[in-house]
């Protein structure tokens, strides 16, 4: 008898697993603690009355409401608009189909506060180019159209929404079964009918899915509301919480009730997704078509040319325009002159290069979010494997971490990181790129976490077993056989990070100091200032970066699937 | 008056004929298969008929009535066509209980509440899905889905149903029961049967009469037992169960081997109308194996010999040609590498491609 | 070739105990088949032999060495244990040719590369797989991942060759030339096979042994495929290998009745009678379909036609005995020469060539081969 082998007492599976909890408690867990904790207790006891009374308050208690207002109108304006559109798209005989379902999708890759500025241009009630034109054409002596208003808001934020709807339901519609319809049709329902008892039913789920998640990224919308509405005095949870720390210059007593604002948008957010979540489960039915076979397409005669021009009308107002805009007004040389060539410069552009508030804030957020989206991907891969993987007791700790920061909105993170990292556990980085840096962690660690986990789980355990089978150690494994076939899942988490990190504004507006500004706060800062024709010129260098950087990625992508 | 009538019916994908020149009677109450392999034109041709396309040239006449014709510029949308349809994929709604599902094209047809829920309860009963009426079909087996689809197209008392392929996701054991169970149907509601299927021990066991297709051409119509005998040509022969294709060489009526053209031959009934050479066709079950020392039979050897329980499964090489051939075990058992000696009972004869 | 042993070995996934007490052992280059329905622990005794899982209690032994105690808690890890597994989804690495998926086992080894990639070839020679060498996974059909994965698997000369339901994702045609490549590549490299499977087919035609497991992980039988089929332990056997008949009898003052109909039935022999201990009470005769006899005016017994399917090669009845179904099949040559083709309805006489006896309740002894 050959005794070769004695079990070790630990596991190297088990310390993954503890390093991979700590890491998560670390980066996602203290801070959102620390929030609840600042919310609920004062003075170290339980005050309840204390946080009922902030919320009766009647600042913060409009500032909920607006919430509520915005989002619920936001989710029906984008939910129309998507269900219209994707409808158009997938079931009727629309010519340009292919064309029209990237160009429905561009808002996803324009930052929304950048088209908030352009919008506020044009239609700013006393500057706004677009009012000027009117009122002088028309003879008005007033603006026909305010945007700085609650209704310009659900407008401007549904344009960069809907196309969570129009994803989900335009997917939808294309892949279902056909047979299901025409199982329908053969027991004699005509097509009105099949529409309204079978096809819409059928993606409801996928329509309400959609709704939810709108209506989750409008309550966390920092950008849209703070240019549209803070100057008339219009703010929702995450614009009142930068406004109350702002002006009292980061007091306690601020952060306190920004805590308070948060704990009500984390409970609603957390609601939405479980919402989403039973959704999912029970309502989602297998109505995916094995087989690849096109669903009847209904012919629009008529109505073909007349619709096709208002996809083209609404994709010229809502993609092109603003992006036009910005480019004008960046290149005028005072604002408020009209659009001459005579008035336009390049000088604008130029000195986005040359100063260094600008030259500093695009070199913030280039190397923020690379750096936060190298260490999110390999920290992510390393957690997911261990979730996907592993059997040790005690990842279920790991999986709630992993998900809790889909919940949470960009300014409850902003605000859960100064709490732990400003000098309560004798480190503070505060006013430094580091604490930017590690909010974009906690932030952006679910979506790593997702791609990493979905790329995992395509290495059946099987291939992994077969190499030990050959061989190999469970190192070997990992090195010759897991990490290959993971690459692309890392390579695209490392993307959906880096390009959200670079252009956002919610969570380094709350943490930025005098030399770590981004190109999201540069912008917004520039704008805050007066200086619209600055903020515009930055805006498109930024969208510019965007758009490269999202293309050249796109094929990179598409080069490295077709080698696989 | 036949109850389907299919006349010169022709359809084409861009370049491709999918179906050429189909002409077919169906009988009332008959049930009638399309066997092919996939790509052959039969889920076209049910489709067709359903509705779902429409035809290029040709005609459809159901109980004599024009439901669809190129001549007549005339095409009946599948909603009024009033048949009762089953998919392969089950396409049975998971947003509706099973009761629903089954009420769902009477509900259309706007049939008085009293008569609908006589209707439906009568269709759940003959499919044994009474019990479960108020399930969603998601809960429910793929057999019991199948059985949903089932009672919806019986429920509305067609007198076609059409069924496409309607067995092939389910696992095997219960595919023969299903089998059973829609002739069962058929037998209590009288409706006329048109099935599409890949399968031919399925069309073979189902059919009273069955069309084999192939390349969108038909190649063969008849009764299941008459293809299986009296195959048309070579694809019907292989396409209908195992085959063997011996090629040979024909002098004076006997049919040699090809390269053992002076040993005995394997038949003294060999046509000549095919030339010298043509192909000995047969089937595994079809085949004497005596042992190696007879005088009778042409000298073979088993190459490989598996023993399948019931059956015993056996290559053979005669001469650089491979046959198969199957015995009941009761037979005996022949060993690998042992000579025998090989007689074949009934020939079917076809020329050289 | 090695020889593996069980000793004992019981395993459980939480409350479910998959294998007790299980012990069996396969000799040096034997073709030996497990084979169950699905979840019945088929599988996890391929698991434990390779070493993706460690026994609760007992021992395996593979060759010489003790590769997992269970009681001491140790188990050899999957690479130090000479084995070749292939698996039911091939798990033929997509990122890798199929030389490339051949030589791993031999980079491992640390195999010099010049002798390593002339290995590899003749593995690849072997299964017939010769001018794909450069091809990538995605390019193969199923049938050729699997060829990968069989000289993947054997390119090392392990000692044991594992393979778990490898046809069961392939078409039938394929299967069955599969299955004989297997047979033959067993046999020009004497690898000791254990083969799993839920297909009584495959096992017939391959197996030097076949041991038949039942739902609770317990073998019922273990025999030569002839011995499986022809003698089984008791009626899980018998049915499990193919199609059976059972008839419900019982015996009582010497004679035996059909039980519901109460109608006679053919005598138990004696024979049966004294070597099962068996004389009255209630009982199962069992046979194959293709061990009935039909015939219009000539039988011991009295049957009517209640189904007919004509599947092309054979034919298939469904006969009412007295109130018991019994299924029969015979060739279609054979029905059309014997004026055997009845229509449903049709009354018929019964016998049977053979019939095997159980007693009623109980699966029966288990006999270890």
């Amino acid at each position: 008898m050959v005794d070769i082998y004695t079990k070790p007492k630990i596991s190297a599976a088990q310390i993954v697993l503890v390093f991979s909890i700590l890491v998560l408690v670390v980066v996602v867990g203290i801070p959102v603690i620390l929030i609840f904790l600042t919310a609920f207790f004062e003075d170290g006891k339980l005050n309840i009355p204390g946080f009922v009374q902030i919320l009766k308050d009647p600042d913060t208690y409009q500032a909920l409401w607006n919430s509520l207002v915005i989002a619920f109108g936001t989710t029906l304006v984008s939910t129309t608009v998507g269900v219209f559109f994707a409808w158009l798209v997938a079931r009727t005989d629309l010519p340009f189909k292919k064309t029209m379902k990237a160009l429905f999708l561009v808002p996803f890759m324009l930052p929304s506060f950048i088209g908030a500025l352009a919008w506020k241009v044009l239609l700013s009630p006393r500057a706004g180019y677009i009012n000027k034109f009117l009122m002088a054409l028309l003879g008005l002596e007033r603006a026909p159209i305010d945007i700085m208003s609650m209704g310009g808001i659900i407008v401007i934020e549904s344009m960069y929404l809907f196309p969570f709807v129009f994803l989900q339901v335009e997917s939808a519609l294309e892949r279902m079964d056909p047979t299901l319809e025409e199982s329908a049709r053969i027991s004699g329902a005509g097509l009105l009918t099949i529409t309204r008892k079978i096809t819409l039913p059928l993606v409801l789920p996928s329509i309400l899915s959609g709704a939810l998640l709108v209506a989750l990224y409008s309550l966390a919308h920092f950008g849209v509301p703070a240019i549209l509405g803070t100057e008339k005095g219009i703010y929702n949870i995450p614009t009142k919480i930068y406004e109350r720390i702002y002006s009292s210059g980061g007091s306690f007593r601020a952060i306190r009730v920004g805590t308070i604002l948060s704990t009500i948008l984390v409970i609603s957010a957390a609601l939405i997704l479980k919402a989403q979540d039973l959704l999912l489960k029970k309502g989602k039915y297998q109505i995916i078509a094995g087989k690849s076979m096109r669903p009847m397409l209904l012919k629009l005669r008529a109505l073909r040319t007349p619709l096709l021009i208002v996809s083209i009308i609404y994709i010229g107002i809502t993609v092109i325009l603003p992006t036009v805009t910005i480019f004008l007004v960046g290149g005028l040389k005072t604002y408020g002159l009209s659009f001459e060539l005579k008035n336009l410069t390049w000088a604008n552009y130029l000195e986005i290069f040359r100063w260094k508030m600008t030259k500093d804030a695009i070199w913030n957020s280039v190397y923020l979010s690379l750096g936060a989206a190298l260490v999110t991907m390999l920290a992510g891969t390393m957690i997911s494997y261990v979730i996907v993987k592993s059997r040790p007791r005690g990842k279920f700790i790991l999986e709630l971490l992993g998900v809790l920061p889909f919940s949470l909105p960009g300014t409850v993170i902003a605000l859960g990181v100064i709490l732990t990292w400003s000098g309560r556990f004798g480190i503070n980085i505060y006013n430094t790129p580091w604490i930017i840096f590690v909010a974009y962690i906690a932030r952006y660690m679910a979506f790593s976490l997702k791609s990493n986990s979905a790329a995992l789980q395509q290495v059946s355990d099987s291939l992994e077993e077969a190499s030990r089978a050959c061989g190999a150690t469970h190192f070997q494994t990992l090195k010759n056989i897991v990490l290959p076939l993971i690459r692309p899942g890392m390579i695209s988490a490392f993307f959906l990070i880096f390009l959200p990190a670079l252009r956002e504004l919610t969570t380094s507006v709350l943490l930025y100091g005098p030399t770590t500004r981004t190109i999201g706060v540069a912008i917004y800062a520039l704008n805050e200032d007066g200086e619209t024709v600055r903020a515009a010129a930055l805006a498109s260098v930024a969208l510019i970066i965007i758009l490269v950087g999202e293309t050249s990625i796109r094929n990179f992508l598409a080069r490295l699937q077709k080698q696989e | 008056m036949s109850e389907l009538k299919l006349i010169s019916v022709t359809k084409r994908f861009n370049q491709v004929v999918a179906v050429n020149k189909l002409n077919l009677e169906v009988q009332k109450g008959e049930c009638f298969s399309f066997l092919g392999p996939s790509g052959c034109g039969k889920t076209t041709t049910l489709r067709m008929i359903a509705g779902f396309e429409d035809l290029d040239e040709g005609e459809l006449l159901v109980d004599g009535e024009v439901y669809s014709s190129s001549y007549k510029k005339y095409y009946l949308p599948p909603e009024k066509r009033d048949f009762g349809m089953v998919f392969q994929a089950f396409a049975v709604w998971p947003h509706l209980t099973v009761w629903d599902n089954v009420a769902f094209p009477l509900q259309i047809r706007r049939i008085p509440k009293l008569e609908m829920e006589k209707r439906v309860k009568e269709a759940l009963q003959s499919t044994g899905l009474s019990a479960i009426k108020d399930l969603y079909p998601s809960k429910l087996s793929g057999g019991e889905q199948q059985r949903i689809a089932l009672a919806r197209a019986v429920a509305i008392n067609p007198k076609v149903m059409l069924l496409d392929e309607p067995l092939s996701n389910l696992d095997p054991k219960l595919r023969e029961e299903m089998r059973f169970e829609i002739k069962d149907l058929q037998r209590r509601f009288g409706f006329t049967i048109l099935y599409v299927t890949h399968d031919q021990a399925e069309a073979m066991a189902l059919s009273d009469r069955m069309l084999v297709m192939n390349l969108g051409v038909v190649q063969q119509v008849g009764k299941p037992l008459e293809i299986y005998n009296e195959p048309a040509n070579k694809f019907v022969f292989s396409f209908i169960g195992l085959s063997n294709f011996l090629k040979v060489r024909v002098r004076e009526g006997k049919a040699y081997p090809l390269g053992q053209e002076h040993g005995p031959p394997i038949s003294t009934e060999a046509p000549s109308k095919y030339g010298e050479s043509c192909y000995a066709a047969f089937r595994p079950g079809e085949v004497d194996l005596i042992s190696g020392s007879s005088e009778s039979g042409v000298p073979a050897i088993v190459t490989r010999s598996t023993f399948l329980g019931d059956l015993v499964d056996y290559r053979i090489s005669i001469g650089s040609q491979e046959i198969r051939v199957q015995k009941p075990k009761k037979n005996g058992l022949l060993r690998n590498g042992e000579a025998c000696r090989v007689r074949i009972n009934r020939i079917h004869w076809f020329p050289l491609d | 070739m090695s020889e593996i042993e069980f000793r004992s070995v019981s395993k459980s996934f939480g409350k479910k105990q998959v294998l007790e007490n299980l012990s069996f052992l396969i000799r040096p280059g034997e073709c030996f088949t497990i084979l169950g329905p699905s979840g019945c622990g088929k599988t996890i005794v391929v698991r434990l032999i390779a070493g993706f899982e460690t026994p609760d209690r007992g021992t395996i032994r593979i060759g010489t060495t003790t590769v997992a105690d269970g009681s001491k808690g140790y188990a050899l890890p999957p690479e130090n244990r000479n084995i070749g597994v292939v698996f039911q989804d091939y798990a033929v690495w997509p990122h890798m040719t199929v030389l490339e998926n051949v030589l791993y086992p031999l980079r491992m080894q640390k195999v010099p590369k010049e002798e390593a990639i002339q290995r590899a070839k003749m593995a690849i020679k072997q299964v017939n797989m010769e001018g794909l060498e450069d091809r990538l996974p995605y390019q193969l059909s199923g049938g050729q991942q699997q060829r990968v994965a069989l000289a993947r698997a054997l390119v090392s000369k392990p000692a044991i060759l594992l393979l778990d339901e490898p046809l069961s994702n392939l078409d039938a045609n394929l299967r069955e030339e599969m299955r004989f490549e297997i047979k033959e590549l067993q046999k020009s490299t004497n690898s000791t096979l254990l083969y799993v499977t839920h297909d009584q087919e495959v096992a017939l035609a391959i197996s030097d042994r076949i041991a038949v497991m039942n739902e609770k992980g317990e073998f019922q039988q273990i025999g030569t495929p002839e011995e499986v089929y022809d003698q089984p332990a008791n009626p899980f056997v018998f049915r499990f290998l193919g199609i059976a008949n059972f008839i419900p009898v019982h015996v009582r003052d010497g004679k035996t009745y059909l039980t519901p109909s109460a109608k006679e039935f053919l005598p138990m022999p004696e024979s049966v009678q004294k070597a099962k201990g068996m004389s009255s009470g209630n009982f199962l005769a069992a046979c194959r379909p293709m061990e009935v006899e039909l015939s219009r005016a000539n039988g011991p017994l009295e049957g009517k036609v209640v189904r007919k399917a004509l599947l092309g090669p054979i034919i298939d009845y469904r006969i009412d005995l007295g109130g018991t179904i019994v299924r029969a099949q015979l060739q279609t040559e054979e029905g059309s020469m014997k004026d055997l083709i009845f229509e449903e309805g049709d009354a018929c006489r019964v016998g049977f060539s053979r019939l095997l006896w159980f007693p009623k309740n109980g699966e029966g002894e288990v006999t270890h081969g």
